[in-house]
């Protein structure tokens, strides 16, 4: 009913701590919030607020994959981290060149 | 014996070849999500004559199912270390806080399709529904999954307990919950909160 003593799952991540999660779920809340309230509070600029809302959410990408999914840069930790990275780029490539394309496309038929 | 299968690539520093394997699978499924957020960036203002996608939002329910979500998130991460600590009971107990999480989730967002629909803003409405429907929709589906596979490892850790098998396919629930979670991140930016502004 319990774990073997010998028996360890070496997923290439950090250990999960109670600390870990904590932080990570108070960072991610905080980030939440300030994303839903700066849109709710109309305080700024639509050009800034794009920025403001694309930093928060990269910010907390970085949060969760560091306090839940503990990627690490350790020797394990590599076997996950560059698999990830390289989809990171797959992502950029596909994401920024399909609207570069339909930007120039939507440019040049008007 | 079954805990000797498992620990027979152990040996030196590699890592455990299953769950390195359902990484690759979240990754290439986080590839399938920006294909349908690059879709849904280029196609969401293209109405047809409809109303904007930023009139049909209502920003503070979105509000109230990423809570939803990301209490679950961190939920699904107190069952991880219950099992560290051998206790079944808080396992079963935080997993079912989870479950009904994620479960709160899905009804707020069934709801939402189910009243943008009979308003008349179906995914047949225009290119920008169509892409909302999808990106959110799948979102949705993958939640789901997610949900039953939930319900089936509680039962597990009923009849089971907490042994090398179930410890390893919560590590995969967990991985899977939190990929979720982190994809959830960018559809309420780019498709809720950017409309908005």
């Amino acid at each position: 009913m319990s774990l073997p003593h010998e028996y360890t799952l070496n997923q290439g991540t950090s250990k999960k701590t109670i600390r870990s999660y904590v932080i990570g779920f108070v960072l991610s809340l905080l980030l939440t919030v300030t994303a839903f309230g700066l849109v709710e509070l109309h305080v700024l600029g639509s050009s800034q607020l794009y920025v403001i809302l694309g930093l928060l959410a990269i910010s907390q990408l970085i949060v969760q994959t560091v306090c839940f999914i503990r990627l690490n840069t350790s020797r394990d930790g590599l076997w996950n981290l560059l698999p990830f990275l390289f989809a990171l780029v797959i992502i950029t490539i596909l994401v920024g060149g399909s609207l570069w394309v339909m930007y120039n496309l939507n440019y040049n038929m008007m | 014996m079954s805990t000797h299968i498992l620990n027979q690539h152990t040996a030196g520093s590699s890592i455990d070849k299953d769950v390195f394997g359902f990484w690759l699978y979240i990754l290439s499924d986080c590839i399938l999500f920006s294909v349908l957020f690059a879709s849904f960036s280029v196609l969401h203002e293209n109405v047809y004559g409809g109303v904007k996608i930023a009139e049909l939002v209502n920003v503070r329910y979105v509000f109230l199912e990423t809570m939803a979500l990301l209490m679950s998130s961190f939920t699904c991460g107190l069952s991880v270390i219950e099992v560290y600590r051998n206790n079944r009971p808080k396992v079963i107990q935080w997993l079912l806080v989870t479950f009904l999480l994620g479960g709160i989730f899905i009804y707020m967002e069934v709801n939402e399709f189910i009243s943008l629909y009979l308003e008349g803003h179906s995914w047949h409405g225009s290119a920008a529904l169509s892409s909302f429907f999808t990106l959110v929709g799948t979102h949705g589906l993958h939640v789901t999954v997610g949900l039953f596979w939930m319900a089936i490892l509680v039962i597990q850790f009923f009849v089971y307990g907490i042994c090398p098998a179930t410890y390893k396919r919560l590590s995969y629930l967990a991985l899977f919950w939190a990929f979720l979670d982190i994809i959830w991140i960018f559809v309420f930016t780019i498709v809720y909160l950017m409309e908005v502004v």
